[in-house]
């Protein structure tokens, strides 16, 4: 999938032109807001929780490079092997070579967004091999053949009958129009996957650098299926995706779960130190973990730095109203909502990603929800500036923006015009109401303001306004 | 801080404003070399025009004792980016000094001047858009419900999902129109299940949305600034 603008414009216009998906969405993002809101209550303080995970992440991404070192110290302590990949190419290419050296036939996936990013899924099919992803949502749109939709509901989109339909395909016959039996027919699937494959790949949500011990939360408890049951287990992070140790995971696990899905704490929360041991009752005989750079490192040190900060949650996209407009598709990213218009052109690039920056209308709703505290207005304001930057100084915006600063240092200059544009606008508003092409985005949809006969320091000079102190 | 779309399109906000902040017992001036805070150019990533412009708003308001703005987001761009956008700078403490006696209407009202009554009256129904800079980046909450609850005779709605963006954002609903104009549609259609005859608030930007898309929906709601619900009802 390569990303365009003429693209976004494409998926925009079908998502917004799809109105029982509009509602779908927005009464989603009420039911995530009143979840959330609930849990943050019942946790008490959530800001002085906000600001202690925004200190652990800050931290940990200020010395990732000595974190990085202790884990994986730590996990090859505990009997784990380690690959650090810097590149999205290499991390494929590792994975592929662990499972072809065991013949794998089959391999289960717990849900990873890292996998998605470095388009793992392709590169194993293509071997042949049989890839079956076990977190539902994934499993969903792995059968509608789509990217995820949300960072943590990748099938957030797919309403009762695509998946009856989705499902009936798989099991060659028409299932009941019922949550229950639908669920029941992919726990009987999953579940034969789970102990017929040969390896399991996850994601990991937080490593903890302390114990190399790999933090995984789930729901549905095919994380501890695919991670336990085939004999090998490859784990799949981000370089940023550390804590120091236990303590400072704590709090980081605690609003991950309440800021993503309104819980006190997922159903299962996997900690993995090491492959099984000799004393364990089960676990996979080897464990490997792949910590994939991919443009991560490169932030280190910039004004992007505290984009690495992100807990993957998912909230900001639950409150973000142009999400909630668009979709995730629209993204044209694995990433999605605001910290996907943040980290997908910061990791891909800004070519073909360069208006994402741009979508949003710096409303500070994710802002004020985001458990770490990622300034994610900010950084969309340092992207814009970038886009700025490589715009050519004569683009229509750069002429606009600099012919208005020479106006701002002018006073009596921008009085002229205003008295100007206050006698021409009767005219000029008779005129067909797409008269200018650079007011048509508004004109589409709104009426244009009048400009007023007389400026307000027209007034103020005349003194209408009751002039006094200084004046024109 | 009358603005750049409060001078060219709404001068009959400023003045009631003006008249409001008086009848208050402020001595109110505009220096007249304000022009713009430079927010668009800011927000559209072009910082080296939005500096112009905010220097020239700077020595503007060097001499001013407090300095009021009828749109708060414009006033969050004072206090909230002009620090980062003059830090290293000459300017730097000039900024840093203009953003902490930079108010938003309702708060200058609430917060500096500490209304706890007003002779107005106002025989309305009326409900509130918060805006998101005004709400988020000055966390100006409940000024102006404590300031409309104190307007005898008006009836104050609240608006469902008020926290909503109305999908302005500035250069955003040109830029991104399809996105603006189907938020705004959201917005509009919670502000007209309120019943209420009048839409106010404390952002002339996010009003002229809202209010654009009124009138093209035919809708008869009247959109006024909290400013002119007080100037008008102002009695004595």
């Amino acid at each position: 999938m390569t990303a365009t603008p003429a693209g976004f414009d494409a998926l925009v216009a079908l998502t917004t032109g799809d109105e029982d998906l509009q509602r779908w969405l927005h009464d989603y993002q009420l039911d995530a807001k009143r979840w959330r809101d609930a849990a943050m209550a019942e946790l008490g303080a959530p800001e002085a929780w906000r600001d202690a995970v925004a200190a652990v992440r800050r931290h940990t991404v200020a010395h990732l490079d000595e974190y990085l070192v202790q884990f994986v110290d730590k996990v090859q302590e505990a009997g784990g092997e380690v690959f650090l990949a810097a590149t999205a190419t290499e991390a494929r290419e590792h994975i592929a070579a662990i499972v072809r050296a065991r013949g794998a036939r089959r391999v289960v996936k717990a849900k990873s967004m890292v996998t998605a990013e470095i388009g793992l899924n392709p590169a194993l099919e293509e071997m042949g091999v049989e890839v079956v992803e076990t977190d539902l949502g994934e499993y969903i749109v792995q059968l509608s053949g789509e990217p995820p939709y949300h960072i943590t509901g990748p099938a957030l989109h797919k309403r009762l009958p695509e998946i009856r339909a989705l499902f009936s395909e798989v099991a060659g016959e028409e299932l009941p129009d019922d949550v229950e039996a639908l669920a029941a027919f992919a726990r009987r699937v999953l579940r034969d996957r789970f102990l017929t494959a040969d390896v399991g790949i996850s994601g990991v949500n937080l490593g903890v650098a302390a114990t190399g011990t790999v933090v995984l939360v789930t729901n549905e408890g095919n994380g501890r299926m695919s991670t336990t049951l085939p004999r090998t287990h490859i784990a799949v992070m981000g370089i940023e995706r550390l804590v120091p140790d236990w303590p400072s995971l704590a709090p980081v696990l605690t609003m991950l779960t309440r800021a993503g899905t309104g819980e006190r704490a997922t159903t299962y929360v996997s900690a993995i130190t090491g492959p099984r041991r000799a004393s364990d009752v089960d676990g996979p005989d080897e464990l490997h973990v792949v910590i994939v750079d991919n443009g991560r490192s490169a932030l280190l040190g910039t004004k992007y730095q505290n984009a690495l900060t992100c807990i993957r949650c998912g909230c900001c996209a639950d409150t973000c109203p142009v999400y909630r407009t668009i979709g995730g598709h629209a993204y044209q990213s694995v990433y999605s909502g605001p910290i996907g218009a943040v980290i997908t052109p910061l990791l891909d690039g800004l070519d073909g990603h360069a208006h994402l920056p741009f979508a949003s209308t710096l409303c500070g709703a994710c802002d004020a929800a985001c458990p770490a505290r990622v300034p994610l207005t900010e950084l969309l304001l340092e992207l814009r500036s970038d886009v700025a930057a490589r715009e050519s100084a004569a683009s229509s915006w750069g002429l606009g923006f600099r012919g208005f600063a020479a106006l701002s240092e002018r006073p009596r200059l921008w009085g002229g015009a205003l008295a100007a544009a206050g006698a021409a606008w009767p005219a000029v508003a008779r005129l067909p109401l797409q008269w200018l092409r650079l007011l048509a985005p508004w004109t589409g949809s709104r009426e244009l303001p009048a400009v007023a006969p007389r400026s307000f320091r027209r007034i103020w000079a005349g003194g209408r306004g009751g002039r006094r102190g200084r004046g024109c | 801080m009358i603005t750049c779309l409060g001078d060219a399109l709404f001068p009959r906000v400023g003045l009631a404003a003006v008249n409001v902040l008086r009848a208050l017992g402020v001595a109110v001036d505009f220096p007249a070399t304000q022009v713009c805070c430079g927010q668009a150019a800011f927000n559209s990533g072009y910082r080296a025009e939005a500096r112009r412009s905010a220097e020239a708003y700077l020595r503007a308001f060097a001499a001013s004792e407090h300095v009021v703005s009828i749109s708060g987001s414009c006033a969050a761009m004072v206090c909230h980016h002009y620090p980062g956008l003059f830090a290293g700078s000459a300017l730097e403490a000039d900024a840093g000094a203009l953003a902490e006696r930079t108010y938003e209407f309702s708060q200058f009202l609430t917060d500096v001047l500490n209304v706890d009554r007003l002779p107005a009256r106002y025989d309305a129904r009326v409900t509130l858009h918060h805006s998101c800079h005004t709400l988020r980046m000055l966390g100006v909450k409940d000024q102006p419900e404590r300031l409309l609850s104190m307007v005898e005779g008006l009836e104050y709605v609240p608006l469902a999902r008020a926290d909503e963006c109305c999908g302005f954002g500035g250069t955003f609903a040109l830029k991104m129109a399809p996105i603006s104009a189907s938020l705004v549609d959201d917005k509009v259609d919670a502000v007209l299940e309120t019943g209420a005859e009048v839409l106010t608030g404390l952002d002339m930007s996010c009003l002229m949305n809202i209010g654009g898309r009124l009138r093209r929906r035919g809708a008869r709601m009247r959109v006024k600034h909290l400013a002119e619900i007080l100037a008008e009802g102002w009695q004595g």
